[in-house]
């Protein structure tokens, strides 16, 4: 078959499949947080961690939770890592190092996964399976509950009360991370991805040297770690690795997991406020975008110049022979535009104006999808910036489903969209600027520049996937980017719940003739062109230097 | 309260409108003439005080950022580039500040006008010891006040004592001379006007300084200007935008640096200034300024830029039926004869019988006498002999007698009364129209005449309040706007259903008072509506300022102009509708510019990326899609256009986006189309343009 038509087809499939699965997950999650009753297993946590989970509570007291509750993992995870040599299932490693702990344990709260270190010879299986995947579903669920927190802000009016955190929390994980994730580790145990507690074995190779092979609960964790959007794999190889993703259809169904909750939030929005095709404006335009990269990196992958991509039929470098071009673009796009950060190939060796593409996925703010929660809630605080900018046009004060967007709610919105560009700007201009991100460059000239501004790309942005090249794993860079994936999660919250907070007060403001239709097309092109726009605007001459001047040298 | 049903407007095809009403409906540009730019260039070079410029912060960091180029320039005094980029961001600033000072400027002449009315007038002040003359600005609240014809009214007031036709030109330019009594809903005089006939005592209800005019003057003048709350937000998303390009280009440095392009401070600033949203930064408060002149333009004084934003926000509009709706007189339409009566002489009754009626109701009897039944012109003295019977409130009934002839015309009980007393009846077909006509809305009248002692009815007439010709068409557009009509009326609920259907109204409030008003503005706001309307009277102050927008008329009392926030010079009720579209067409002007603004700084991009980088990385070239020059004819010739477009756009800052009633989707769209496509393009053409100049001048090309 073509090469070409396979792709188009791969994408198709993949998209009705998502078209098909989003309604009644969207719905369901729309029903699990409107709730009013608890599960047994749930009534047990709540008991257990003193929570009431009925207690219905303010901005404050939500972002309270949120980082009560992350700070405590941070904390957890530091100290699991620092003492797992006294541990069981240690497999004798050593403990990390401070800096490297304080980099893992940020990166797993901060649902980045960003991962200095190769984990089948760095963390035991206690580390792995204790502290690092029970990450994977908490650091989710805490997405969701503040995305749902800002839904609720949305479909209430004239109160203060955002929910309950804890209540949101428990429910994200059992009611919808987890029997997702029991029911796709079983399907990928079945498609060859491995499942086991193993000690290290050591087996011989063909050629005849000596490897060591680490097995481990490998299925269980990939389920989860591209159904949170976390992206921190089990072996340095990640989904490349074949006992991670056996074959093109393992692939395929990890893109799938990737995008189903970022695709289907839209939906639960929707549901939530009363009117689901304020949803469907929101999914379009995340849609449109995604697309739109999917389609420009596999045209600029298929059609790389130079002798051995021409004999390849495309860009090999750095991709698995039993993926292929097209599925490793889609892969590589659909986990840089949802904070996964998972790879399944090598994004270092993409053509320049690919690996610009995926940047500029992450810099977008991670809104086409983007992570589970954070995703809808950073497209939502794009949409606050484009109906405020539309609804002058239209001659109103601006209000978007029926709340008055105003001087309170446009500061929160515009420190929501500053926090990016600082994080990342900041970060990698401090790191060249000093000397740390040249040392780490395993390229000279635009590709290495490229991969410092990959890594404060990736970090602030909450990805976690590398650019490869770079050598990250020095003091500076744990640092550095540790801090990086810690403002660059909680710092929006902060606006987000503020934000929640300001417009579940407010009154409702009736639809008029004169109100600006958020729910049609138009303002869904409004939409995409205000979020690349300013982030193109924002992120223009850093990419020039880097992926740009790369991508048009060829 | 009487019921309140939504009426449905009859679907219509679109009239054909008159001309006038196309113009009036879409909003009138203000004047601007390119002669203000150069009168205001003292006033801009007055604005660059930092402590002025802080304001904006977009034009801070400009200045900043001019400053800055200045001293490097000064350091490399051999280097024209750093000179003509320092000179052209200083004319950045300056062109941002000139935009501020036409837009102030345009009210100063007016200001001025009204401060000459406002200069030392004496005061005729009746103390205990009898009268005194006093200077206006001594004047106290509650000081009693004599003017006479010729006297300069001293201070704001109300009359209460006398009548007299007052000159008011000064505030209203309207030079037909207006009644003030005291009593009633014309009792308010502001000071500065000209009696011209008869006394009046006046009690002083402001004080010095805070007079009416003074208020006007601060306000034309754009003195008590405050940032409007959207204004508020839109600055701050600027503010960030500009933190956001900050960012961008300090911390490029260190990438070029890696690239081997160090760039100089010039450059960077240039292309900071560039980037940041320097045209909306620069006209935001011009557009602020030039909305309000709008609606002084149209005399309707706002008492805040709040209020006139508000206007835009608008969705009920209550209007009173009377003056605004409709022209406020009920007029004979139809004469309905009696059995056995001839139409001529119902006709020829109905208007000798109304000759002594000087209501409006009465002389419209007469023209219709006139014009529809061909009765020749009369007045009371054609007639000989005759004893007239004027209409009062307490007979409510007007006639003639002559000889043995009596007649009489007035309301169907009177007129009963009057037929039954001497023996008459009401014939059945005539209880029937005048039950027709009362159920359609209108007023019945009877006409009877007592002859030789006998009383019969002659027939009735049918008064009609008459609705303004294009006031369908005009709530039609306001509800392509989203806004909603609610008529106001004393008339009970039958009369009002008609009224309200012939207009076109989206509902009805009738047999109102004021505290039905009240209720209804409450109720209203209570579901998120903001609501607008239009009194004069003293009963009418609490729901004016109770309501969003409060306009009150010029001719009503100082309570009513107190509790609003505009008042109307001309007092014409219609106004409201288009002080709703300067209020909308204000925050379009904003959002489009800011479109605008964001828009062209892609342009800018590929002038100034490839400029500064192409030494390091040929392959950026490629971005030069303008095919520019030189580096720095291309740094240059972005910076030029962006000054050069703020100068560009001053006009349409202070007119105001064309604007016309259309539903929100479809402006968007136009908007969308004109500002952000627009914005895309015209950069790319006016940079080149600006770079094929530039390269002409030798030694750069």
């Amino acid at each position: 078959m073509n090469e070409s038509l396979a792709d188009i087809l791969a994408v198709s499939a993949l998209i009705v499949a998502l078209v098909l699965v989003h309604r009644p997950l969207g719905d369901y999650m729309a029903a699990v947080y409107s709730s009013t009753r608890h599960l047994r297993v749930e009534r047990w946590i709540y008991r257990s961690i003193g929570a009431d989970p009925d207690a219905e509570m303010r901005w404050t007291a939500y972002l309270r939770g949120v980082l009560a509750f992350s700070f405590v993992g941070v904390l957890f995870l530091y100290l699991l890592q620092r003492v797992q040599n006294h541990l069981p299932w240690s497999l004798g490693f050593d403990p990390i190092t401070p800096d490297q702990a304080f980099n893992t344990a940020v990166s797993f709260v901060a649902n980045t996964n960003w991962q200095s270190y190769s984990g089948e010879a760095a963390m035991g299986h206690l580390v792995q399976a204790g502290g690092l995947a029970v990450q994977n579903f908490v650091s989710a669920a805490v997405g969701m509950a503040v995305a749902v927190a800002l839904v609720r802000g949305f479909a209430r009016f004239r109160t203060g009360e955002l929910g309950n955190f804890w209540a949101d929390l428990v429910r994200g994980t059992i009611r919808v991370l987890l029997p997702i994730s029991v029911l796709f580790a079983i399907v990928l145990v079945a498609l060859g991805t491995i499942q086991n507690f193993s000690d290290i074995q050591q087996v011989q190779t063909l050629t005849g040297t000596d490897q060591s092979v680490t097995g481990g609960p490998v299925a269980s964790q990939e389920a989860i770690k591209h159904l949170g959007t976390n992206g921190g794999g089990f072996y340095n190889a990640n989904s490349a690795h074949p006992f991670s993703s056996p074959d093109a259809i393992s692939n395929m169904l990890l893109i799938f997991l990737i995008l189903v909750i970022p695709f289907s939030m839209p939906r639960t929005f929707g549901r939530m406020v009363g009117n689901v095709k304020q949803g469907w404006t929101i999914v379009a335009a995340m849609g449109v975008i995604w697309l739109a990269g999917v389609i420009a990196v596999t045209v600029v992958e298929h059609q790389a110049p130079g002798t051995a991509s021409q004999l390849a039929g495309g860009s090999m470098e750095g991709k698995e022979q039993r993926f292929g071009e097209g599925a490793s673009s889609l892969f590589a796009v659909s986990t840089t535009m949802t904070s996964t950060g998972a790879i399944n190939s090598f994004h270092d060796s993409f053509q320049g104006l690919s690996g610009g593409v995926l940047i500029f996925g992450m810099v977008l703010g991670e809104v086409a999808p983007g992570g589970v929660g954070s995703g809808l809630y950073g497209m939502l605080m794009l949409a606050v910036i484009a109906v405020f900018i539309s609804g002058l046009m239209v001659g109103r004060t601006p209000e978007y489903l029926g709340k008055k967007l105003g001087a309170r709610e446009i500061k929160l919105a515009a420190l929501y969209i500053l926090v990016t560009p600082a994080l990342v700007l900041g970060g990698t201009a401090y790191a060249m600027a000093n000397g740390d991100g040249e040392e780490a460059m395993t390229n000279v000239g635009a590709h290495g520049f490229s991969e410092v501004l990959y890594a404060y790309a990736s970090a602030s942005n909450n990805n976690g996937s590398a650019f490869a090249g770079l050598g990250a794993n020095t003091e500076f860079f744990n640092t550095t980017l540790g801090l990086c994936m810690l403002l660059g999660r909680f710092l929006p919250m902060v606006f987000v719940l503020a934000l929640a907070g300001s417009l579940a007060e407010q009154r409702r403001v009736p639809v008029t003739a004169g109100t600006l239709r958020t729910h049609q097309p138009l303002f869904a092109g409004m939409l995409v062109a205000s979020t690349v726009v300013v982030a193109g605007l924002t992120f223009f001459p850093a990419l020039s230097l880097g992926p740009l001047a790369e991508g048009l040298a060829t | 309260m009487s019921t309140s049903t939504p009426v449905r407007p009859r679907p219509e095809k679109t009239p054909q409108r008159p001309k006038d009403q196309a113009s009036r409906a879409r909003v009138r540009h203000g004047a601007f003439d390119p002669a203000l730019l150069w009168e205001s260039l003292p006033e801009a070079f007055r604005k660059l005080d930092p402590r002025l410029l802080v304001r904006s912060p977009v034009m801070f960091v400009v200045g900043v950022g001019s400053l800055l180029t200045t001293v490097l320039a000064l350091t490399d005094p051999g280097d024209w580039f750093g000179w003509t980029i320092a000179a052209w961001l200083w004319l950045t600033v300056l062109f941002g500040n000139l935009a501020e000072a036409v837009a102030e400027g345009r009210g100063r002449a007016q200001a001025d006008s009204l401060r000459r009315a406002r200069t030392d007038t004496m005061a005729r002040r009746q103390g205990q010891g009898g009268e005194e003359r006093v200077l206006g600005t001594e004047l106290r609240l509650g000081d009693r006040v004599v003017c006479e014809a010729g006297d300069v009214i001293p201070g704001d007031g109300d009359v209460i004592e006398g009548v007299a036709s007052v000159d008011e030109s000064a505030i209203t330019g309207e030079s037909a001379p207006v009644i003030r009594e005291s009593g009633g809903d014309r009792s308010a005089v502001t000071g500065g006007t000209r009696v011209l006939s008869d006394r009046i005592v006046v009690r002083i209800t402001a004080k010095p300084g805070e007079t009416f005019l003074d208020r006007m003057i601060s306000l034309v003048e754009g003195a008590a200007r405050q940032k409007t709350p959207n204004e508020i937000a839109l600055n701050i998303l600027l503010a960030s935008l500009t933190v956001v390009f900050l960012m961008a280009v300090v911390t490029l440095q260190p990438f070029a640096v890696h690239a081997g392009a160090e760039q100089s401070l010039v450059v960077l600033t240039a292309l900071l200034v560039c980037l940041i949203p320097t045209t909306i930064g620069a006209l935001l408060s011009a557009i602020g300024i030039a909305g309000m002149d709008r609606l002084v333009q149209r005399n309707v004084l706002a008492t805040s830029g709040r209020a006139v934003e508000a206007a835009g926000d608008v969705s009920t509009l209550l209007l009173d039926k009377t003056g605004t709706i409709t022209h406020g007189n009920r007029q004979a339409s139809v004469l309905v004869t009696a059995p056995g009566v001839a139409e001529a002489e119902l006709a020829d009754a109905a208007q000798l019988s109304s000759l002594a009626d000087e209501t409006p109701e009465g002389r419209s009897i007469v023209a219709l006498a006139l014009a529809r039944h061909g009765r020749g012109e009369r007045s009371r003295e054609s007639v000989e002999g005759a004893a007239w019977v004027p209409f009062t409130a307490g007979t409510r009934m007007s006639g003639v007698d002559a000889g043995s002839v009596r007649i009489r015309k007035g309301a169907v009980g009177a007129v009963t009364g009057w037929v039954t007393e001497r023996g008459g009846t009401v014939p059945a077909p005539i209880l029937g129209a005048v039950e027709a006509i009362s159920s359609g809305g209108g007023t019945p009248l009877l006409v009877a005449e007592e002859r030789e002692g006998t009383a019969r009815v002659l027939g009735a007439v049918h008064l009609k309040d008459v609705v303004k010709e294009g006031m369908a068409e005009r709530f039609a557009e306001l509800r392509r706007m989203g806004i909603r009509t609610v008529m106001i009326t004393g008339d009970n609920a039958r009369t009002a259903k008609a009224i309200a259907e012939e207009a076109g109204v989206d509902d009805y409030l009738a047999e109102a008072t004021p505290e039905d008003k009240m209720a209804l503005i409450r109720r209203e706001q209570a579901g998120g509506r903001l609501v607008a309307m239009t009194g004069d009277g003293t009963n009418d102050a609490p729901a004016l300022a109770q309501a969003d927008v409060g306009v009150a008329m010029n001719t009503g009392t100082s309570a009513a102009k107190e509790a609003g926030n505009m008042v109307d010079l001309d007092s014409d009720p219609t106004k409201l509708i288009e002080i709703v579209q300067i209020g909308k067409q204000l925050l379009i002007t904003r959002g489009a510019l800011t479109t605008f603004s964001i828009a062209n700084d892609i342009a800018k991009y590929f002038a100034i990326i490839p400029a500064m980088f192409a030494v390091a990385y040929p392959s950026l070239n490629d971005l030069n899609i303008m095919g520019l020059s030189s580096p720095e004819s291309a740094i240059l010739s972005a910076v030029v256009f962006n000054a050069l477009i703020i100068v560009g756009l001053v006009p349409l800052a202070l007119r105001g986006v064309g604007y016309r009633p259309m539903g929100a989707e479809q402006m968007l769209r136009r908007n969308i189309a004109v500002y952000g496509v627009g914005g895309l393009i015209a950069p790319f053409l006016g940079i080149k343009l600006i770079d094929m100049l530039i390269s002409l001048i030798p030694g750069i090309g």
